[in-house]
């Protein structure tokens, strides 16, 4: 069996099984237990940045398929999570009366983001690598300026004011927003999210891993490493581009439709450029193509500026002072922190088992080499 | 080289043994980050402790939310400025809140302008149990975070957020010091209509939730008002060069230009109008009425009018001392809504001092029926939590300097 | 017509500076394959140079011609050696690893670029002085500052230069070699570590003018302001046929005029309906449809994978 979890565990003895048993019954209950534990160490607006990374963990994995798998540079993935938060504003809010039920509307987002991730592909098929990054970039701006300026002559997303009061999932009466009490411990909205954050991403991870293995994933790879080989060797080149748009948009559609229930607030200022390449840089940093590596990415990138805020009292305590703005100084650290994971780790955290030795750069590698 | 590429790694234990050192080094990193962040959970506590020596000295945490990193950050910072300032200034006053002696400090916080990274703002403040927050700058940011601080009872007064929406969400906690589009807009719209006389105007907005409320509400009052809309453009809040749609506006020859946004794009703006040789008047709203606005715009600022809510600052007894003391302490001008910061806390103070605690759940009652005289001017607040409609004064820039024009009293017509 | 003259003069003129700052572009992608995200900061460095070494110089009395050679001087000292820097540390060590990685490397010196220059510069919009007051001139119809006129004058005059250069010079036509074929450019005598430090040298210095031209034009200097800049210098370079250097100034040039004209006539075109909201959009289609069209730009000449 190959996966993640095997090879994660096969460092542990095969006859062990009871072993591997307990390891798993462990990282259930962590998992599980996680929102009460994180609260109660670290306070409850880590909680609210574990769901957070739930959300972007999913972002992570769908631009993986488009990157990872199949080797798209996307500068603007960020849109089909705007579609899918838009999908849900619109027919769960006051801005049109609707109020669908969550259980259709997921769905609907995924699919309306598929249809964009086709939209996006289909003129982009013949272009090499950095053109398309390029128009990737731009459909993502399209995409944010639409939805700032729908709202004249006809008033359809409310433009740069955003749509509120958006609903939170809810089953009839039973709604995510307001706080259960179970069993003596306190459900506030930021505990029951994280439960259906982490459903999605796990099964966002299992999609993942089961393409991967798959025929499809089999031939995003190949159009990868090298696109005329592929095609020559049967592969259908441009479905399977289309396919690997529309498939990770799906996982952007869904992952906009949970973080629209969960704000109650869309509007375009959440759908910069500047989110697309953060997305992009959990997934390279992670190492493209490797689901365990991404979902790393993922979590220290939604993490780290998060962490990097308790710099501010820090420097009060060790040198009396605030010297340096604690704001900007974690932004410095922050893009520090980038170029040195970079140069550490330039394939990634974990890069992916079945590419080949980090394929250098042509043009760059016959520079290093006649440079000598 | 050829070769290399197609040997594999497709070993289970090779990948993540790749480069023992470096491994070992970037986990070293990534724990660090996370122990970092578990560590930095304890100076939390240590100020209260190092709270002042006299026995019945109360601290007070006041939060401030505001972008302070990012292409906002320069109002963000002076929002955080303004909230300093009156922290200080409180702190030199000796307050006493119930008959104890109260140490004020600042919580600040940066929200990047993201209502994502606003709502987790949001939540630390809550977490950190300040008593009141000045915030955010952006309605994008208020309001999700409003939900926050409404189930955390703490009541929050945004100093610069416009969006209606804002206050119509049924919290009790939710304030602004600001005025709304519908109060500012009209009024501009009446003073070009009855005062400049103008019968054609061509409208320009920044594409943000500030800017194009005003300008909407500018447009509709006067075209209510017998004006004629000869342009309607658009801008964002990042550009600079506005040649292409003052040169369409400069065909249709309109009396009036005015601008919905702040003063990093006004300020070119009518550099560029008079370098086009545009002769057309120029009118903004209170995002446009700041000192660097005349020093980015130069010569051109002659003429240009804006409007901005309050009393002139000469016939406040604080306006001119808060621009000098602001100068003073942070060594570079007010930018836009470092007074509504100010006023902000000096607002909580006033209902802490009314309620005699600093407890939300306390003074909180008392904030509805605030009636404070701010460096802004005067604060009351309308049963949403909106300002009452207050007086509007319109400036013009006289020899490098704003000077007061006109001040219009709150039409009773348009009250709310 | 003349509301067309004056449209297609703005455009010209916004189309030089993004000319400028794609060549940046353009050449290191030429030779390195890399996006330099970092360049349009570079360029904002330089504009902040500039602009202080102005306020300073000013202050001290010099006359304007001679504040403006010095600040230009000091700016493209300062980005050029900002820009060899960086490839040194930062994109060196990455030319055998995988193509993004340097990419990421280049947005956290992006980063890393803005926040230095907000703890030196601060975060407020700093005013460029008034030292020079152009005179208004009309040409066809199009009002004109002479400051326009001369920012045109000189881009073209440093585009024409570099062609020359590049097609005349050694270096140039080291350039040359090593962006077709490294290693055998390298057998042949080229220095290959050099020719790359003065790419990135000669494309900062000529950011660095951009940035002196900006906020001489518009007034303004802003530690983000290299943001937007970068990203529309970008689009031009792949407009043009990004590798291309004559390529990244039609592209620049082109993108100054579809903007400009997008912005002046959708409104009129649709009624009302859409406008000058949409100009982002246009441009963006416009783009699409060129590469759609041509998949390589404008001028690119690399149609297939590059094996």
């Amino acid at each position: 069996m190959t996966g993640f979890p095997a090879e994660l565990f096969s460092s542990l003895s095969t006859r062990n099984v009871l072993l591997r048993r307990i390891t798993w019954f462990v990282v259930l209950a962590l998992l599980l237990a996680a929102p009460f534990l994180i609260e109660a160490v670290l306070g409850r607006s880590w909680v609210r940045i574990t769901d957070v990374a739930m959300l972007f963990i999913m972002l992570a994995l769908g631009l993986n398929i488009v990157v990872g798998f199949a080797g798209l540079l996307d500068l603007g993935y960020i849109a089909f999570f705007a579609v899918g938060a838009y999908c849900y504003a619109l027919l769960a809010s006051p801005q049109f009366g609707l109020h669908w039920p969550f259980l259709a509307l997921l769905p609907l987002g995924a699919g309306v983001a598929a249809i964009f991730g086709i939209l996006l592909g289909a003129p982009t098929l013949r272009l090499r690598g950095d053109y398309l990054a390029i128009v990737t970039l731009g459909f993502g701006e399209i995409i944010r300026v639409l939805l700032n300026n729908l709202n004249r002559p006809v008033n359809i997303t409310n433009g740069p004011q955003g749509i509120t009061l958006i609903d939170p999932l809810q089953l009839g009466s039973f709604s995510l927003a307001k706080t259960h009490s179970v069993l003596g411990l306190s459900f506030t909205p930021v505990h029951s999210y994280y439960y259906v954050f982490l459903a999605c991403a796990v099964l966002s991870l299992l999609i993942s891993l089961r393409l991967e293995s798959s025929r499809i994933g089999r031939a995003w790879i190949a159009i990868r490493e090298d696109e005329l080989a592929a095609s020559a060797m049967g592969i259908n080149t441009r479905n399977m581009k289309l396919l690997a748009f529309a498939m990770g948009a799906t996982f952007g559609g869904v992952a906009g439709g949970l973080f629209a229930s969960f704000q109650g607030f869309v509007s375009p200022e959440s759908f910069h450029l500047i989110d697309s390449i953060m997305v992009l840089c959990m997934v390279v940093l992670g190492g493209m193509g490797n689901v365990a590596g991404v979902i790393i990415g993922a979590i220290l990138l939604t993490v780290l500026p998060e962490a990097l805020r308790y710099i501010g009292p820090l420097q009060q305590r060790w040198l009396g002072e605030v010297v340096v703005d604690p704001a900007d100084l974690r932004m410095l650290l922050f893009g520090l922190a980038l170029v040195l994971m970079m140069l550490l780790r330039p394939s990634g955290l974990i890069p992916a088992r079945r590419r080949a030795i980090p394929r250098p750069n042509p043009k760059t590698a016959e520079a290093t080499d006649a440079a000598g | 080289m050829k070769l290399q590429d197609i040997r594999t790694t497709e070993s289970t234990h090779g990948v993540l043994m790749q480069n023992k050192f470096s491994n070992s080094l970037v986990t070293a990193l990534i724990a660090a980050a996370l122990l970092a962040a578990c560590g930095k959970e304890a100076p939390q506590p240590a100020p209260k402790a190092a709270a002042p020596a006299a026995p019945q000295a109360l601290t007070v945490k006041i939060g401030s939310a505001s972008p302070l990193t990012g292409p906002q950050a320069h109002i963000g910072v002076d929002i955080r400025n303004g909230v300093q300032l009156a922290i200080d200034d409180a702190n030199a006053a000796n307050i006493e809140i119930g008959g104890k002696k109260v140490k004020f400090e600042i919580v600040a916080e940066d929200d990047e302008a993201n209502p994502t990274k606003a709502t987790t703002v949001a939540q630390k403040l809550a977490d950190a149990k300040v008593a009141a927050v000045v915030g955010h700058f952006n309605s994008g940011a208020s309001i999700p975070a409003s939900k926050i601080y409404s189930d955390a009872g703490i009541p929050q007064i945004s100093p610069s957020s416009t969006n209606p929406k804002y206050t119509q969400q049924g919290f009790k906690t939710t304030f602004r010091v600001v005025a709304h589009d519908d109060q500012q807009g009209p009024t501009l719209a009446r003073f070009a209509s009855g005062t400049l006389k103008v019968k054609s105007v061509a409208v320009i907005d920044d594409n943000t939730a500030y800017g194009q409320g005003l300008a909407d509400a500018f447009e509709n009052t006067i075209k209510s008002l017998g004006a004629k809309i000869v342009a309607r453009e658009h801008t964002t809040d990042k550009d600079t060069d506005f040649k292409a749609i003052l040169t369409r506006i400069k065909g249709k020859n309109p009396d009036l230009i005015m601008f919905g946004g702040i003063d990093p794009q006004a300020a070119p703006m009518v550099k560029q109008i008079k370098e086009l040789g545009i002769k057309a008047k120029y009118i903004g709203g209170d995002g446009m009425q700041t000192p660097n606005f005349i020093k980015l715009a130069g010569d051109a600022s002659e003429g240009a009018m804006a409007s901005i809510p309050g009393l002139p600052k000469e016939q406040m007894p604080g306006g001119k001392a808060f621009l000098e003391k602001y100068k003073a302490k942070f060594n570079q001008d007010v930018e836009l809504f470092a007074p509504m910061g100010y006023d902000a806390v000096m607002v909580f103070i006033d209902a802490m001092k009314r309620a005699g605690s600093a407890d939300p759940a306390k003074f909180l009652p008392e904030l509805g029926k605030t009636s404070y005289q701010g460096v802004i001017g005067p604060i009351a607040f309308d049963d949403k939590g909106d300002l009452k409609d207050g007086p509007i004064t319109i400036y013009v820039v006289k020899s490098g300097q704003w000077e007061p024009l006109e001040t219009v009293k709150p039409d009773a017509a348009a009250q709310k | 017509m003349e509301i067309f003259a004056q449209q297609l003069v703005n455009g010209l003129v916004l189309g030089s500076i993004y000319a400028l700052v794609a060549l940046g572009y353009t050449m290191v992608y030429g030779i390195l394959g890399l996006i330099n995200f970092a360049h349009g900061d570079i360029t904002m460095v330089g504009a902040l140079v500039a602009l202080t070494a102005v306020q300073l110089l000013a202050a001290a009395g010099l006359p304007a011609p001679v504040v403006l050679l010095l600040a230009g001087a000091v700016a493209i000292i300062v980005c050029a050696t900002l820009g060899v820097t960086i490839e040194r540390t930062a994109y060196r060590p990455l030319r055998r690893a995988p193509r993004l990685a340097p990419l990421i490397t280049a947005i956290g010196v992006s980063i890393l670029l803005q926040y230095t220059a907000a703890l030196i510069w601060g975060k407020q919009y700093i005013a460029m002085p008034e030292i020079i007051k152009p005179e208004r001139i009309t040409l066809l119809g199009a009002q004109l500052t002479t400051l326009q006129a001369a920012i045109f004058v000189l881009a073209c005059a440093i585009m024409a230069g570099l062609l020359w250069f590049i097609h005349s010079s050694r270096m140039g036509r080291a350039m040359r070699a090593t962006e077709q074929n490294p290693e055998i450019a390298g057998l042949m005598g080229v220095n290959i570590n050099t020719v790359i430090a003065f790419t990135f040298v000669l494309g900062s210095a000529i950011g660095a003018v951009a940035g002196l031209m900006v906020v001489l034009y518009y007034g303004l200097g802003h530690y983000f302001m290299g943001f937007m800049l970068g990203l529309k210098a970008f689009t031009a370079a792949v407009l043009g046929g990004i590798g291309n250097v004559a390529g990244a100034m039609l592209g620049g040039l082109l993108l100054g005029v579809i903007e400009s004209l997008a912005s002046g006539y959708i409104g009129d075109l649709t009624g009302g309906v859409l406008g000058s909201n949409y100009r982002d959009i246009f441009a963006f289609l416009v783009l699409v449809l060129v590469l759609v069209l041509k998949p390589s730009g404008l001028m690119g000449q690399h149609s297939g994978d590059r094996a």
